[in-house]
């Protein structure tokens, strides 16, 4: 013991074991709540790294398909082409609390309900490599919602696991082993002041006893 | 309201404007950094960024992390992928288990 003063009182005595009860406690929750949202990360970054691994794939052959198109007509048509976008899409950012974590949840609603609505050209001056490039682009934007989705839940919960376990960790390691040695500490110190009453009056009784009567009790 | 943003060299994300969402094509790190900025606290909910530029940005990226708006999600650009967004999941992975016991093998 002996980082800090403690008063062997038995006020603090009370004190300290409320606080363990207490700790104890939290300890016991703060553990679950670290299980809980390891189970439900692990989950959800498994699906993170598949979505993730189909949607690189995805833009990757989406990017091939684009070069393609622009081998096959010229810049300017290909700009002209794709300035004026037809389609917008809006985001709804809704939220759910997961052990306490809020995790974003999005919602997309698109200008037009028609998701073959996103060419923004006339087919006349463009290759139809481009169609095919942007239908793949179209393809694979679902899954990049929800790669966002995950993806940022993930990286919340992460953040959220490890805080969780260094609380768990203090408590387990720092808070509950002191206040049990505090305990102990108080409760031999006031067991001692005991028994040095005790023997401090059977002195004195002793004494007295030898100076009324001049006899000595211990003989 | 949000919208959906995406960043990166006007090569790589020129497409994305067919599907409605707003393309940002920057050219300097300076642009770079203050597009983003601007983006994150301006009603975008998502935006996409091309590892390329994720590389350049990470600090900035890295203020964004703990907040619920916005998710700043990597993409691989036209050069080709980097491996970066794979490497992101696995970092994740690493704080909360404290070690890659997922995807190690990949």
């Amino acid at each position: 013991m002996a980082s800090k003063q403690i008063t062997p009182t038995r006020m603090e005595l009370t004190k300290t074991k409320k606080k363990l009860v207490t700790a104890r406690r939290g300890h016991k929750l703060l553990k679950d709540k670290r299980d809980e949202l390891m189970r439900q990360f692990l989950e959800l970054v498994k699906e993170n790294m598949a979505l993730r691994q189909k949607v690189e794939a995805g833009i990757l052959s989406a990017n091939k398909n684009f070069v393609i198109a622009k081998a096959g007509m010229d810049e300017a048509t290909l700009n002209t082409a794709l300035m004026a976008p037809k389609q917008e899409v809006n985001l709804e950012v809704g939220k759910k609390n997961v052990m306490s974590v809020n995790i974003p949840v999005f919602n997309t609603t698109t200008r037009t309900a028609d998701a073959n609505d996103i060419y923004s050209y006339g087919f006349a001056f463009t290759s139809s490599d481009l169609d095919g490039a942007v239908k793949s682009l179209a393809d694979i934007l679902p899954d990049m919602l929800r790669l966002a989705e995950t993806e940022k839940a993930c990286q919340l919960m992460a953040a959220e696991i490890e805080k969780t376990r260094r609380r768990v960790n203090a408590l387990e390691h720092v808070t509950i082993p002191e206040a049990q040695e505090t305990i102990k500490y108080i409760t031999m110190k006031l067991d001692e002041n005991e028994r040095s009453s005790q023997i401090r009056l059977m002195k004195v009784k002793d004494m007295m006893l030898e100076e009324a009567h001049h006899y000595s009790e211990r003989q | 309201m949000y919208k959906i943003a995406v960043l990166g060299d006007y090569d790589s994300i020129y497409g994305f404007a067919t599907l409605g969402l707003d393309t940002f094509p920057v050219n300097t790190r300076e642009e770079a950094t203050e597009t983003l900025v601007k983006l994150a606290g301006g009603g975008y909910g998502v935006i996409y960024i091309t590892e390329a530029w994720a590389a350049e940005l990470k600090h900035e990226i890295s203020r964004y992390q703990e907040q619920l708006t916005p998710a700043i999600i990597q993409i691989p650009g036209i050069s080709g992928n980097t491996g970066a967004g794979i490497k992101g999941v696995k970092k994740s992975v690493e704080t909360a288990v404290g070690s890659d016991i997922l995807f190690s093998n990949q």
